[in-house]
């Protein structure tokens, strides 16, 4: 019996070093999408248009291997000079020089011109690999990306030649054991313009960059790992000053654990409504209401209740600036500037067409994964359809929502509604909220306009459904008894 | 195959060292100096085949005005960067300037007297 056991566990062991390994690449979001990186001491390709961010790819995934894995790198560079290179990476926040004055890095770059250059007879690339092992061996690389090899086929006349020394190129690659990279040109109708994809096969990634009514997205997608599963979406990504994030968020699903601990929503009244307690921990809340209700007052009370908790709390502001939401919740006695000075209250406010929706998604995502917080609210979520249509403005709350709950922050979600039916949602997320706060203001002839406030839904508790009246003053938000 | 059209090279180079010294004659070099530089990765047949040709080539046409220099990379590596070299055998004319490359075994004579600009290209005969 114990001897089957053991048997059983070295089969085990055995099958476990025959799977592919792989080297992560330290890339936010790639290494999830990848499950895990490139496969180690093998080639990947990674093509794409001009322009969608391959060299910036392949550097990073050397720069990232030399500062998280101590896992030094080479870069052929033959499409920019180390200068073009080191200013290139300095605009994501990435030191290059000093990676070279440490060995952790060694660029050389490889200029072919064809003008310059007379072919007679036979020859062969031995120079390139001299070069290539000369770089190997002064870093002692793990680490190695081409940029952009097939470049060779404009400067050297024999194609045939080429052919053959890129295959024992590439070889070569894994014999030396090191994981490599190579960026390639997007081709008419074959991925690459020159088949690389004939040499490199075990692992492949496109880029794109597409405009669609003028906002632009970057994308990538896996579009072949041997002997590993990936995720097989188009997933965006971004580049910004701290280099490239892929967004893996797709729908995680529905197995995140509901809490049962209640939270504050920061106005008594309303807590009250909610079964005295408030909301739950990581449900997602929705307020809408006309214009002028007073929907992001809402927002900011619940914030701030988070913020006197002693919790972060992010705020997407879509429509304001910080500057001018702080001047308006002061007037309502909120006094929001402590929060800031204290690192417990973040505002990002940014124009929603001013980048895609995924791109949104995608800032999001990061700024939550910095900032940690254990309140978010999207002010209002109205404004995103401005950047995408309403099925994908759907599709991406969907994914935000399943992101925030797996995380256990609870979102609060504002959304401006035309006309007089309240209960209609312009995005159609009501579903996909737990808790739903509708705001009105009834006409009541000579008298002043009458705010109302009802809770039409809160999943998973008793709660108040009658319309409450509510004011708005220098003390902040109190309701009323029903009407 | 190869060695009989290499033999026909040869014995065309032969006539064309009378010509070539006839030529030299009619019309004279001003002595420039020739700096040439021959890179190779270890003595294979191809890079001892270009030094051949070269050889051969540089007598006949700038005699005693030459001087040739065999790089072999793989002892040292680090030359390649500074003339940008990935094939081999490469040929760089450092003098006189502009420097000029040419890449192959040089067994097309005709082409390489056109790289090296000692012959207008479209032919001179």
């Amino acid at each position: 019996m114990p001897r089957t056991a053991l048997k059983k566990k070295e089969t085990k062991s055995s099958l476990s070093s025959l799977v592919l390994e792989k080297v992560p690449t330290g890339i936010r979001g790639l290494d999830q999408v990848t499950h895990g990186g490139f496969p180690k001491g093998r080639t990947a390709l990674v093509c794409g248009g001009p322009g969608a961010g391959k060299t910036l790819l392949g550097l990073e995934f050397l720069v990232r291997g030399a500062l998280l894995y101590n896992e030094p790198g080479v870069c052929i560079a033959m499409e920019e000079t180390t200068q073009e290179l080191v200013t290139n990476m300095a605009s994501l926040g990435y030191d290059l020089p000093s990676l070279i004055r440490q060995k952790k890095l060694a660029i050389d770059y490889v200029h072919v011109e064809r003008k310059q250059i007379e072919e007679t007879g036979e020859y062969d690339l031995e120079g390139l690999f001299i070069r290539l092992r000369a770089a190997i061996e002064q870093v002692k690389a793990k680490r190695v990306m081409l940029d952009t090899i097939e470049l060779l086929f404009l400067g050297l006349q024999n194609e045939a030649i080429v052919r053959a020394e890129l295959r024992r190129l590439f070889h070569w690659l894994k014999d030396a054991g090191v994981t490599a990279v190579v960026t390639a040109e997007m081709g008419d109708r074959s991925l690459t313009r020159y088949g690389l994809e004939e040499y490199v096969a075990d692992c492949v990634l496109v880029l794109d960059h597409r405009v669609t009514e003028q906002i632009s997205t970057r994308r990538l997608r896996v579009v072949k790992y041997r002997g590993s599963s990936h995720g097989t979406n188009e997933y965006p990504f971004l580049l910004d000053s701290q280099g490239i994030s892929v967004v893996p968020i797709t729908s995680l699903g529905l197995d995140h654990t509901a809490s049962v601990e209640r939270i504050s929503s920061g106005i008594p009244g309303l807590d009250a409504m909610l079964g005295k307690k408030g909301f739950f921990r990581g449900s997602s809340v929705l307020i809408t209401g006309t214009a002028g209700t007073g929907k992001s007052i809402f927002a900011a009370k619940f914030a701030n209740a988070s913020c006197a908790r002693g919790e972060r709390a992010l705020y997407f502001a879509y429509e304001e600036s910080p500057s001018q939401i702080l001047r308006n919740m002061n007037s309502v006695g909120l006094h929001l500037e402590k929060w800031i000075d204290r690192g417990l209250l973040h505002i990002h406010a940014t124009r929603p067409n001013a980048a895609g929706l995924e791109a949104h998604l995608a800032t999001v995502y990061n700024e939550i994964q910095e900032f940690k917080p254990s309140v978010v609210v999207i002010d209002p979520v109205t404004n995103l359809i401005s950047a995408g249509d309403l099925l994908a403005v759907k599709a991406m709350l969907t994914r935000l929502i399943d992101f925030l709950k797996v995380k256990h922050i609870t979102a609060m979600f504002t959304n401006l509604v035309f006309g007089v039916s309240v209960e209609e949602t312009a995005v159609g997320i009501s579903s996909l909220m737990d808790t739903w706060v509708v705001l009105g203001d009834v006409d009541q002839g000579e008298e002043e306009r009458m705010r109302t406030l009802t809770l039409l839904k809160s999943r998973g508790m008793s709660h108040d459904t009658r319309m409450h009246r509510f004011t708005l003053s220098n003390k902040g938000i109190e309701i009323h008894g029903n009407k | 195959m190869a060695t009989s059209k290499r033999s026909a090279a040869s014995k065309a180079a032969k006539n064309g060292s009378a010509r070539g010294n006839n030529n030299r004659k009619a019309k004279p070099f001003k002595s420039p100096l020739w700096e040439l530089r021959l890179y190779v990765a270890g003595m294979t047949p191809t890079s001892i085949r270009a030094f051949e040709n070269l050889k051969r080539l540089c007598e006949e046409h700038m005699h005693g005005a030459y001087r040739i220099q065999v790089v072999d990379l793989l002892e040292r590596p680090t030359l390649a960067r500074g003339d940008q070299i990935i094939a081999v055998p490469t040929l760089v004319r450092r003098l006189p300037t502009p420097v000029k490359k040419i890449i192959g075994d040089l067994s097309n004579t005709e082409r390489v007297l056109v790289g090296l600009d000692l012959r207008p290209a479209g032919g001179w005969r």
